[in-house]
């Protein structure tokens, strides 16, 4: 009671753990069904991601001699490296996922300066990272075992799939836009690639191949609804890239149906519902004003489609990220909300005696 | 409709702190009893502090001037009871820093006798710069916690097209305008009327958060035979704030750096309505106030009448004391109160509140890195970005912070209640402004120095020319003069030849 303490005197019951663990609670829905979808491969690979993750910033955080404490309970690291093996093909190797963490909330984030400080999304930047240095254990995308399916893994064939790369029978597979790109190679227009391999009701519920978390559209919106309820996100930036992605498909489908996967293939393939909802609203790296936040949405979104669309790679949410990452600094200098009594140039408004 | 049509360009920003008023919004105004003894400073308003006009060991009357304006920016002081003045000296401020400023100590007799007062039958017969002056005399300044000297505002804002009177009391705990709206609603009304004459207004709204019904029925029911719209504004905070009340009631903006005359806008308390009324209607001057006295540590909450100079402590010891040991002494509201280390200090004419709180009611934390989650920006009323001016003041660059809007900050704390890292960032804000007004003051010394200084070299330098005109009109003297005698010598010698 002797310091003299500044107004004001209350505080809204709000901290930054609270809001870390909203948003690890509005991803559990679409990571339980990803567990579901895989099987214990994908278990595995998010338990190792989350404690290569904790171990590593720990060390970090050491070496500096900061409190481990405080930086390991803001949760920060953990939503990063849950996101990151959200983003992992569900039946790579362990080490896919300890590289990844380790280069995520180390040198994606630590060596920014820690939590609030780093320019790139620390998730994408390691996402990328391992795509262009193990293209191989990247891109192999393995057909869902359910864990309720008679041919699904046990436990034990699921350690041995993680830990000593043990292939599964039948288990390659394709993603949905790694399997257009190879088809165009070979001179086969869309409507014969997809048959059989988009069916809308399937998408939406996530039923296909794909990374562990990004595949069901419906439960990721659902947690993306619920981070906007809770005000922990603004609509701003995810409907923004929504149609930073489904604008221009849907007008380049018109012109060209065989060439142009329509919107719905984009919306709900690869990585756009959770990119929307869960990495393009990281507030560390996005602008800091609703209409900044979505003008960055939109950049996510058209990048996106510009790079699945006339890119090397397929996918082309974490690159579009990545890129918006570094315009956000741009954003932030040209887009600033109207002071009170100013003008947008921020000169006074003129007396008027009424 | 036109009302709705002004909600839609309402307010920016702002938050929905815990209104906690039902803790004393229920209670009705009561008198303190008479204190023995009553601090009354010198200074309880902007500008500068009176000039005392009694002597030490002189009686007073209840009512009677203490202290004179002094200046243009000013407020008289006048006696809160009778009895006498047995010193005029260094007493705890009512400000955080608990700093001695000078003050009279009236030991009160219990007479309560009053001093002789100018009442008025017609006050709607005065000129409007009888008002003016009658205000002035009264000591009234803005009650609302500004504490402006309400009469210099009535001059500054004749002709206005709209007076708006704040019955907003948008800062959680305090009950103190509700309770004399629903109380003294015709009072206030008339006061209004008269503020609303001394201004000529055309138009006069007065504004009440929705979180009122009763002192909103009570005031419609007052003002249903004048031309005042009684308006229900939505509860939101800073909804009381002089820029945001007025952005709700009219869709205007004050201009930057500018004042609601401005845009024809004069804004004025509930309570200084009040004030006014008493004032002219029975000359009474402003000694006394309604404050809340609340908190999770108060044991009966309430709101009080309280006289100017009244210990804190009386008013504490009035609602029973604590109920818990208070975390925190807050004076005025939660969100812009001042927190005070001392109940010894006080009570001055814009003491809204006294607030014993609890820490669960305070909530804060260590605070813990920006994470830029823009939940401050999305809070400012002003459309500042808080985050962006905190990362500048941090780093010394005070002018980068100015660039971004320092100066348009109203310090409401709706950032740092909303901050989820826990930063302070009106702490930070008021710093750099304190900081900015240092600099001012030490450029303007400097300017001075160095007018000086060049003041002093010109007057060497004009002191060295003259001597050097001098040396060389007297050198010039003395050889024209040894030339004469020389001359004179040859003429002379000539002659002499």
């Amino acid at each position: 009671m002797n310091s003299i303490a500044h107004s004001p005197h209350a505080h809204a019951p709000s901290s930054i753990g609270k809001v870390m663990l909203t948003v690890m609670l509005a991803l559990t829905p679409a990571t339980l069904f990803g567990f579901w979808l895989y099987g214990w491969p994908a278990i595995n690979l998010w338990a190792v991601a989350i404690i290569a993750a904790i171990l590593g910033e720990a060390f970090v955080i050491r070496i500096q001699q900061r409190a481990v404490k405080p930086v390991l309970m803001d949760g920060s690291g953990i939503l990063t490296a849950w996101l990151l093996a959200l983003s992992l093909p569900p039946y790579a190797p362990w080490w896919i996922a300890v590289l990844g963490s380790l280069f995520a909330v180390i040198v994606g984030k630590q060596i920014f300066g820690g939590l609030g400080q780093n320019v790139f999304n620390p998730a994408m930047a390691a996402r990328v990272m391992l795509l262009i240095s193990f293209p191989l254990e990247m891109t192999t995308w393995g057909a869902p075992l359910p864990l309720t399916s008679p041919n699904g893994l046990n436990l034990l064939e699921g350690l041995r799939v993680t830990f000593l790369s043990q292939p599964i029978d039948g288990m390659a597979s394709a993603s949905l836009l790694g399997h257009v790109k190879t088809e165009f190679t070979r001179g086969i227009g869309l409507d014969q690639a997809l048959t059989g391999f988009f069916t809308p009701m399937d998408a939406l519920w996530g039923m296909r191949a794909g990374s562990l978390g990004e595949t069901a559209a419906l439960l990721l919106l659902l947690g993306g609804l619920v981070l906007i309820a809770r005000r922990i996100i603004t609509w701003h930036a995810p409907v923004a890239m929504l149609l930073g992605v489904a604008v221009p498909a849907l007008i380049f489908s018109l012109i060209d149906g065989n060439h142009y996967a329509g919107p719905l293939v984009h919306l709900l393939s690869g990585g756009v519902m959770l990119g929307a909802f869960f990495i393009i609203t990281d507030p560390v790296t996005s602008p800091n004003t609703a209409k900044g936040q979505f003008i960055f949405g939109l950049g996510c979104g058209l990048l996106t489609w510009v790079i699945r669309t006339w890119g090397g790679y397929p996918e082309g949410v974490a690159f579009a990220v990545l890129l918006m990452n570094a315009a956000t600094p741009l954003i932030d200098q040209y887009v600033k909300p109207r002071i009170y009594g100013r003008d947008s140039k921020g000169a006074a408004l003129p007396a008027s005696k009424g | 409709m036109k009302i709705f049509e002004r909600f839609f360009s309402g307010m920016r920003g702002g938050v929905h702190p815990e209104g906690r008023k039902d803790l004393s919004a229920a209670r009705g105004i009561r008198a303190l009893p008479l204190p023995q003894q009553l601090f009354v400073p010198l200074q309880q308003h902007i500008g500068a502090p009176a000039t005392p006009v009694v002597n030490v060991g002189e009686r007073v009357l209840k009512g009677q001037l203490l202290a004179t304006a002094q200046g243009n920016v000013s407020a008289p002081v006048h006696a809160p009871a009778s009895g006498i003045i047995v010193a005029l000296g260094d007493h705890v401020a009512p400000h955080p820093s608990g700093l001695p400023v000078p003050t009279f100590t009236l030991a009160c007799d219990g007479l309560e006798e009053w001093v002789e007062l100018q009442a008025c039958d017609d006050p709607f017969a005065l000129l409007a710069e009888d008002i003016a002056a009658r205000v002035a005399a009264a000591g009234i300044v803005g009650l609302g916690g500004a504490t402006f000297p309400s009469a210099l505002k009535l001059n500054l804002s004749r002709g206005v097209q709209t007076l708006i009177i704040n019955g907003g009391e948008c800062e959680p705990y305090l009950t103190c305008d509700d309770r004399i709206m629903r109380e003294r609603a015709t009072a206030i009304v008339e006061g209004i009327s008269l503020i609303a004459q001394a201004v000529a207004a055309k138009e006069v709204i007065v504004g009440i958060e929705d979180n009122k019904p009763e002192a909103i029925e009570a005031m419609r029911g007052a003002a249903r035979a004048s031309s005042m719209k009684v308006v229900a504004m939505p509860s939101m905070y800073p909804m009381g704030s002089e820029k945001q009340i007025i952005q709700v009631l009219t869709g205007q903006e004050i201009p930057a750096g500018g004042r609601p005359a401005d845009i024809g806008v004069l804004v004025h308390n509930v309570a200084t309505a009040f004030a006014v009324h008493q004032a002219i209607r029975f000359g009474r001057p402003l000694i006394s106030r309604i404050v809340t006295v609340s908190g999770g540590a108060i044991k009966s909450p309430c709101n009080v009448e309280a006289l100017v100079g009244t210990p804190v402590q009386e008013l504490i010891d009035f609602a029973g004391g604590y109920s818990q040991p208070a975390a925190r002494m807050v004076l005025g509201g939660p969100m812009m109160g001042q927190h005070i280390s001392n109940t010894a200090i006080p009570v001055v004419k814009g003491s809204s509140g006294i607030l014993a709180l609890t820490s669960d009611e305070i909530g804060h934390d260590e605070a813990s890195p920006c994470i830029r989650c823009s939940t401050c920006v999305r809070a400012c009323p002003v459309g500042l970005l808080p985050l962006e001016m905190a990362a500048h003041i941090r780093a010394s660059d005070l002018s980068g912070a100015v660039d971004l809007g320092l100066k348009d900050c109203i310090a409401c704390g709706s950032c740092s209640y909303v901050c989820p890292a826990h930063i302070p960032l009106v702490h930070y804000f008021n710093y750099a402004k304190g900081d900015l007004a240092a600099q001012e003051r030490s450029k303007l010394k400097q300017e001075a120095t160095k007018k000086l200084a060049d003041a002093r070299s010109e007057r060497i330098a004009r002191v060295e020319r003259e001597r050097a005109e001098m040396m060389a009109k007297r050198k010039a003297a003395r050889e024209a003069k040894e030339r004469a005698a020389k001359e004179a010598a040859a003429k002379a010698a000539e002659e002499a030849v």
